[in-house]
């Protein structure tokens, strides 16, 4: 297979890969405002009524919950990003 | 104190070996390491990079004191990365030039970006490095018993060695090992505060738990016991929400603009690398972000428990004025705040004459002032002694600030020198020079670097706009960098004029606004004052929008980019196919 001429299913899709790039991004920034200054900020009155372990809601992921989901949005991209790159055939 | 000498000296000499081991060669190996750094390795360098003597000493105070309201840098300090690694990193990576002023001298096709650019990351990176270094000074003179200024000279010293002999490739080797010995010295005395007070060994979990033997949960009980000393609840704030939103994103768009963190992504091998790395580099911060606000509140609680309606024994004659005040049926004042007292940062003023220490709120119900002032750095100092730790951990804590300010300091020491040999002289006034004069020159601008920092470490007290680091380095990178680098990768019309428009636009009304209030003729203002009433902690993001609305306005009244540059613009989304393009990389090709 190593020799095989390169035919244009194997070149690299780039007008299909950057509009899914985008909409991941989009995605994951939505998160990202949702769990930062949505639920620590903006939403956070309404959430302190709920509570984890000893903390309120809001609070908490004002002080430690944004935080991990954070690290987790950014593992979410590589992994997605590394798949998106796969489908359209790019090697980074 | 012997105990902290050898930390000192032993972590110093470890930074040391490792910039004798790791020098460089050529200027690919000084600004970008060679581009050969594993994106492990560089998480954990801009970890370190990141977190500043504010970060490891202050912070957890200061969350200690604000508490709902500290939430801002929680968030601020560690939502930027997100954005880093989704808009920024593996595009300025797959780019492959060496510093901020590269991109957007060579994107905007225009010597007159690339000053501005310049302009911006001098600005911040010396308000940013005065901080750490007058950071070191005071760890000196406080726990070595050495003078200021020589204490400033010893970090001058070391930093020098590892940043101009090794560059990049030394500062990223050395920032691990300053990571490694920063981490253990935060985390180590907050694992055993936490099964101290809650029995739980996770710092995260005993500060959503419940204190030893109780059963209402430590929050509450904080809450509670604050609110009856008469201070501001610690569940809430007593600024308006759109202050807080205003102040969370301009740190956080800062975080993603300032120089010195971008520059760490240039030194991972590939475009995918630089994104991996950016999520190490938040894991290895969250380690210290999620347990700071722990420590703030066991501290806080800690604090008011065993000094609060206790009587004062004097630090000269601490263990017979203790006894005697126990034989009295009376409890003494605690050790530690006998001890600490020499320093300076914790200080009793008997202000009603009865002996005994009152902490209180400025609302306190009943009537008394407050007598007890605790400095912010004393709730990560003191941890150790308040835990019962042995002493040796007290010394690990004061390396693990030094090596907080140490690593901080050269991450920014590469950005000016790079500025100044790199950006001026290589790219803007002698464009004939050889790899090898820059090399020379970018040594010498690293040296002339430290001791400028030096100076301005020293002459800290007298500079008024060090203090206000936050407000300007953080508001001046959201406001000033950050949109040109965003819509230089994501909106391929921008042009050269949008983007001078839009950095000066950031840069004037921020600068300005936080001088005002901050030093100038508004100090005394107060929050009616304010623009839309936001702080100037925050008024980098509301500048950072007005200027990324002018930035598109002026691309669109003037002419498109050339095409070369379009099709740079596409070459940098798309990892692996950064080709060469004519008017953008005539100056300087790009580096694999």
């Amino acid at each position: 297979m190593a020799d095989a001429p390169e035919s244009p299913d194997q070149s690299p899709d780039r007008k299909g890969y950057w509009p899914e790039v985008i909409r991941l991004t989009l995605t994951l920034l939505a998160l990202w405002f949702l769990v930062s200054f949505g639920a620590g900020i903006l939403f956070r009155e309404f959430l302190d009524q709920f509570h984890i372990g000893g903390a309120p809601l809001g609070f908490w992921f004002a002080q430690n919950g944004s935080i991990y989901v954070f690290v987790a949005l950014i593992f979410y991209y590589c992994a997605a990003m590394n798949r998106l790159e796969k489908k359209y055939r790019i090697e980074g | 104190m012997d105990w902290t000498l050898i930390w000192v000296l032993g972590t110093f000499g470890l930074y040391i070996g490792i910039a004798l081991w790791a020098r460089a060669g050529s200027t690919n190996d000084f600004y970008v390491a060679g581009h050969g750094v594993h994106p492990v390795v560089n998480g954990m360098a801009t970890a370190a990079d990141w977190m500043s003597a504010a970060s490891f000493l202050s912070m957890a105070g200061l969350i200690a004191g604000m508490g709902y309201g500290g939430s801002v840098y929680l968030m601020g300090w560690t939502g930027g990365y997100v954005l880093l690694a989704l808009l920024l990193a593996p595009f300025l990576r797959e780019f492959g030039k060496f510093t901020v002023p590269d991109f957007v001298g060579d994107r905007y096709y225009s010597g007159t970006a690339r000053i501005v650019a310049v302009i911006c990351a001098l600005f911040v990176s010396f308000t940013y490095i005065a901080g750490q270094m007058s950071g070191v000074g005071i760890a000196f003179s406080r726990f070595l018993g050495v003078d200021f200024n020589t204490g400033i000279f010893f970090g001058m010293g070391i930093v020098f060695v590892y940043a101009v002999l090794g560059g990049m490739k030394g500062v990223t080797y050395t920032q691990v090992a300053q990571y490694v010995v920063l981490i253990f010295a935060y985390t180590v005395p907050a694992i055993f505060i936490s099964l101290m007070l809650t029995n739980n060994p996770v710092p995260q979990l005993g500060f959503i738990g419940n204190l030893k033997g109780d059963d209402v949960s430590m929050l509450q009980k904080l809450d509670e016991t604050v609110k009856g000393l008469g201070f501001e609840s610690y569940l809430s704030s007593s600024k308006t929400n759109f202050d807080i939103f205003c102040i969370t994103a301009a740190l956080m768009f800062g975080t993603a603009g300032l120089p010195h963190v971008i520059i760490r992504f240039f030194t991972v091998p590939n475009a995918a690398d630089a994104r991996l790395s950016a999520g190490w580099a938040l894991v290895f911060i969250a380690i210290l972000y999620t347990v700071a606000p722990a420590v703030g509140a066991f501290a806080r609680h800690n604090i008011i428990e065993s000094v609060n309606e206790t009587t004062y024994v004097p630090a000269a004659e601490y263990a017979e004025g203790s006894q005697l005040v126990s034989e009295a049926g009376e409890t003494p004042s605690p050790a530690w705040f006998a001890n600490w007292e020499t320093t300076g940062l914790v200080a009793f003023d008997d202000k009603n004459g009865d002996g005994q220490m009152q902490i209180r709120g400025p609302a306190a119900p009943d009537g008394l002032e407050n007598e007890v002032t605790v400095n912010n750095d004393i709730y990560v100092l003191a941890n150790p002694e308040i835990a019962q730790l042995p002493e040796w951990v007290i010394g690990l804590v004061v390396a693990g600030g030094l090596a907080a300010a140490l690593s901080t300091a050269a991450g920014l020491l590469m950005v000016i020198s790079s500025a100044v040999s790199h950006d001026l002289c290589r790219r803007t006034f002698f464009k004939g020079m050889t790899d090898k004069t820059e090399l020379r020159v970018a040594r010498a601008a690293a040296a002339a670097a430290v001791i400028a920092a030096g100076f301005m470490g020293i002459y800290s007290a007298d500079l008024a706009f060090v203090a206000q680091v936050v407000a300007f380095a953080f508001g001046l990178a959201a406001a000033s960098l950050f949109p040109v680098i965003l819509l230089g990768i994501f909106w391929k019309r921008m042009n050269r004029e949008g983007a001078i428009a839009s950095m000066l636009t950031g840069l004037i009304p921020t600068f300005a606004y936080i001088w005002h209030f901050k030093l100038g003729a508004g100090k005394a203002a107060t929050a009616e004052d304010w623009f839309l009433g936001v702080s100037p902690e925050g008024i980098g993001f509301v500048v950072m929008i007005l200027s990324i609305l002018v930035g598109v306005a002026v691309s669109l009244a003037t002419k498109p980019p050339p095409q070369d540059i379009q099709d740079l613009v596409e070459d940098i989304r798309i990892p692996g196919t950064r080709r060469s393009h004519g008017i953008a990389d005539s100056g300087m090709a790009p580096v694999d």
